[in-house]
């Protein structure tokens, strides 16, 4: 069983996770993001791989990428990162990025490193279901990798049927039909749009993310999906605050 | 061989529609209609009357005599730089106004690198009187600064994009990031035969216009609809993929993509995809493309905005794989001299992308009577200020 599937089957509300963006806002900055969030309550944690070209990204979560690349992050060194930190850090990480880097690195390769450093869960935005279906699941399966796929406002019924099928690892719910970036508010849009997901019943665990940002925004998607993702919030601290004090970022959500 | 789309999308390993889920009702949305709009008789009989009431088509195939003897061949221009606004870029946008009419859209945004698609943009937005908005490279806006005058004339909303290397790239994602924000409205009127299927055979499809008439013309002039060779520079690929399209499965006519080869192929300032990238995923499409060992795309380099592109679209990664497709280049200097010459001698300043077309002409050997289809995209107006500042006393 997975370390995720662990997770979801003993909690199954309120389940936080941070995303970071590997590099920044310095280049050995990893060590210290995972394991201030772990100590701090965070239930599981995103690793961004900085990408040129974040197609799905706003400005905050771009601007972290391009930091992250001149301070010369690379998969190589995100790798080499990670599995130094594979004994001491208990909670899963899921590797988030752009499905070029994967092809140029080498699909088999990218596939084996994760499984050296014990990541069993990924999230590749610009990988679409039909593609991963012909070219990736087979692969990923041989290497007990799950795939997280998104769903969005816009997406079919039908086709959420068809993801949650697919999905062994949790579904991705895109809190509104936007790229990345922190927002103020749960409109009552989002609110219906995260009801009728909850009224689906799906077999899968439902995380929102896509501006979600603080502790109401949090709570808030909590009342209705099992958990929330942050990212450009905390993007944003880390750029006002550096890497010593995220304790406080996750206290300011969670108490 | 099928140099055509197939029906998922692809040339060969090429193309595809590699978009976050975001985008997929968009993509789904015009996948499942633009053949049967394209098809329609309605969709056909507005865009021929707008082709050739508005744009000027067919635009004339002109035998250029003294450039045929200077280079010992026969070799005719086709004048799609007298199409209004100035280049083959209208053909496409012509016909994407009108699909996304059909498709009842109020929104329209593009990217545009020269300008020249964004004008070509603007202008059937005025025409159909939609909302426009323009992506462009902060940098493009700097050096193509009468077609951004142009395009707000028009009524369009110029928007910098001042991400990577705010150049038509950075554009790209720009528009792309705006139509995952507004699914509803937004029509994505993209302006070359790049992104996700199905765009470059839709793009494909109404350039296909510019082959079409060349056969034509040929006939009428030579007897013979086929040179034996068409020659087209290849930024994303739209004007080459609509002077190609139709000599595809004549594998007797040579043809010859010309690449932005900027300072030089190796001098780490180029734009000339074929030779310098590899297979990757770009802006949705799976083809060629410039990046690092790491996969990050890199920032390409030509002194031609409309070439300055890291990528080329999936048909012509197909044909250049294939070996279908001869793919040459051109430096910045190369080009430059190649649009003094044909203005000298024929009378026509040529866009700077196109003048990579014309220049190598220098690097072939003709045989007598070859008969030469160049594709004159564009006219070079919007390059004046660049020629001028090049141009060597005499
Ligand atoms: C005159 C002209 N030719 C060629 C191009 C390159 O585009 P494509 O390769 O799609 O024809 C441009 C792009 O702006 C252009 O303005």
């Amino acid at each position: 069983m997975s370390k995720l599937t662990s997770l979801f089957n003993e909690k199954k509300h309120n389940l936080l996770s941070v995303f970071f963006t590997a590099g920044f806002p310095k280049l050995n900055d990893t060590e210290i993001i995972i394991k201030s969030l772990e100590n701090s309550g965070v239930d599981f944690i995103e690793v961004g791989l900085p990408y040129s070209d974040p197609l799905a990204d706003g400005p905050t979560i771009q601007h972290s990428s391009s930091v992250a690349l001149s301070n010369g992050m690379n998969l190589d060194l995100i790798f080499n990162h990670l599995e130094a930190l594979k004994g001491s850090v208990k909670i899963p990480l899921v590797l988030m990025g752009y499905l070029n880097q994967i092809i140029k690195y080498g699909d088999v390769k990218f596939c084996q490193r994760c499984k050296d450093c014990g990541i069993e869960t990924v999230i590749i935005p610009d990988l679409p279901m039909i593609e991963y279906e012909s070219h990736y699941k087979a692969l990923f399966a041989e290497y007990n990798i799950s795939n997280v796929f998104l769903i969005t406002p816009q997406t079919s019924v039908e086709r959420i049927r068809k993801i949650d099928e697919m999905s062994n690892a949790f579904i991705y719910v895109v809190a509104s039909s936007s790229i990345t970036g922190a927002k103020g508010e749960i409109s009552e849009k989002q609110i219906a749009y995260f009801k009728r997901i909850e009224q689906m019943n799906l077999k899968s665990v439902l995380i929102a993310g896509f501006g979600i940002s603080d502790k109401s925004t949090f709570n808030k998607a909590c009342e209705y999906m099992n958990g929330a993702i942050i990212g450009s919030a905390f993007i944003n601290y880390l750029s006002d605050n550096g890497s010593s004090t995220i304790t406080k970022f996750v206290g300011d959500i969670l108490d | 061989m099928s140099y055509f789309v197939d029906k998922n999308g692809y040339y060969g390993q090429f193309g595809g529609a590699f978009i976050p889920e975001l985008l997929h009702p968009n993509v789904q949305e015009l996948e499942d209609n633009y053949l049967k709009i394209l098809e329609s008789e309605s969709f056909k009989n507005e865009f021929r009357d707008l082709l050739d009431t508005y744009v000027g088509r067919p635009t004339p195939l002109y035998l250029a005599k003294r450039l045929s003897e200077k280079f010992g061949a026969t070799i005719y221009l086709k004048r799609e730089d007298l199409c209004h606004t100035g280049a083959h870029k209208i053909n496409n946008t012509i016909g994407q106004i009108l699909v996304a009419k059909h498709l009842g859209k109020k929104r329209i945004i593009a990217e545009t690198g020269a300008g020249q698609h964004g004008v070509a943009t603007a202008t059937v937005c005025a025409l159909m009187n939609l909302e426009c908005i323009v992506f462009m490279g902060e940098v493009d806006i700097k050096r193509q600064a009468p077609n951004v005058a142009r395009m707000k004339m028009l009524g369009a909303k110029v928007v910098p994009a001042t991400s990577g290397s705010k150049t038509l790239k950075d554009a790209t994602n720009e528009a792309i990031r705006d139509w995952i924000g507004n699914p509803e409205d937004t029509y994505y009127l993209i302006g070359s035969v790049v992104g996700p299927h199905p765009y470059p055979d839709m793009v494909a499809r109404l350039q296909s216009v510019i082959s079409k008439e060349i056969k034509e013309q040929l006939k009428a002039q030579t007897g013979n609809e086929n040179p034996d060779m068409v020659i087209a520079c290849v930024g994303g690929g739209s004007n080459a993929a609509g002077a190609f399209y139709h000599y595809l499965d004549e594998e007797k006519v040579d043809l010859i993509a010309v690449e932005a080869a900027g300072l030089g192929v190796n001098s780490g300032e180029s734009a000339a995809t074929s030779q310098l990238g590899e297979v990757g995923v770009l802006h949705g499409s799976k083809t060629i493309l410039m990046q690092d060992e790491f996969g990050q795309v890199t920032e390409p380099y030509s002194i031609s905005a409309g070439l300055d592109y890291p990528g080329i679209g999936p048909l012509h990664a197909f044909l250049h794989e294939s070996k279908r497709a001869i793919f040459m280049n051109a430096t910045d200097q190369e080009a430059l001299d190649a649009a003094y010459e044909l203005t000298k001698i024929e009378g026509i300043i040529p866009a700077l992308e196109t003048a990579h077309a014309l220049a190598v002409l220098h690097k072939m050997k003709f045989e007598k009577n070859q008969v030469v289809v160049i594709n004159l995209s564009g006219r070079g107006d919007k390059d004046l200020e660049t020629y001028i500042a090049n141009l060597k006393d005499e």
